[in-house]
């Protein structure tokens, strides 16, 4: 993933309504707009503009069936973007985990030298 | 990367001023993140760290202790970390009680940043299982499709 496209995936899902999209589409398998703005508390022109950076930032593709167009996500693309997101949490998870490590033993520390100190 | 956002907490048996000590002295650094940290924490200092073989500057923004600590890293060379251009990575401290401190980091793009604080306090409300877990569930369901 460039930089490029990075920025346009986090972008998409940082919008709560666009998660709301997401999380139907990621549901009930390939749909309409139509149906999707029935079960949004938004219009259906907000649903479309949603659609338009989801599939952008290639979550989403669409595909033409008679009068009707359908979405639906792209699994690949899902995926890639969960184990990104996966590894930095990882990233943190260990750097939080040496803080804790460093400042009970600093902690532990402190405890014996005051305790000698008395 | 704009608009990321990851959140991470860990709870510590430590006093809220050991905690803070641990974050933001460089020596104390060193240890937990980069590999060699020249920083002085004073809000709008620029200091240096190195990972292995690269490094990048980074700009403390917010200093508060003992509860708040932020800074911005992981813009393009060359330029000023800035809303916008940079990462940046805020250190919340929670004393809870007189020895156990609740540390909570979040590391976000600049389009959170830009929005109210209602709007931010609404999808802290709506997103309380974080990203990672969002995007794993999601990832989670379609697998079993």
């Amino acid at each position: 993933m460039t930089a490029q496209t990075d920025d346009e995936l986090w972008s998409a899902i940082a919008d709560p309504s666009r998660r709301r999209v997401l999380d139907l589409l990621v549901s009930h398998g390939e749909v309409s707009a139509s149906w999707l703005a029935g079960r949004v508390p938004f219009s259906r022109q907000a649903v479309s503009k949603h659609l338009v950076v989801l599939e952008r930032a290639g979550l989403v593709s669409r595909r033409k069936q008679g009068r009707e167009v359908l979405y639906q996500v792209r699994a690949g693309r899902l995926d890639q973007a969960a184990r990104a997101m996966a590894q930095l949490a990882a990233q943190w998870d260990r750097r939080l985990a040496a803080i804790k490590r460093l400042a009970e033993a600093a902690h532990a520390e402190n405890k014996k030298r005051n305790h000698h100190d008395r | 990367m704009a608009g990321l956002v990851i959140e991470r907490e860990v709870l510590i048996e430590a006093p809220v001023e050991v905690v803070w000590r641990t974050i933001t002295e460089p020596d104390q650094m060193s240890q937990w993140f980069a590999d060699r940290v020249e920083l002085v924490v004073e809000p709008g200092a620029h200091g240096y760290m190195e990972f292995g073989d690269q490094g990048g500057p980074v700009v403390v923004e917010t200093v508060d202790p003992p509860t708040r600590f932020s800074f911005r890293w992981n813009h393009p060379r060359g330029e000023e970390p800035a809303a916008g251009n940079s990462m940046l990575v805020e250190f919340t401290l929670t004393p809870e009680g007189d020895e156990r401190t609740r540390l909570r980091v979040t590391e976000s793009g600049h389009e959170l940043l830009a929005w109210p604080d209602a709007e931010k306090q609404r999808y802290a409300d709506e997103h309380q299982e974080g990203w990672a877990e969002y995007l794993d569930r999601l990832a989670g369901v379609l697998a079993e499709r």
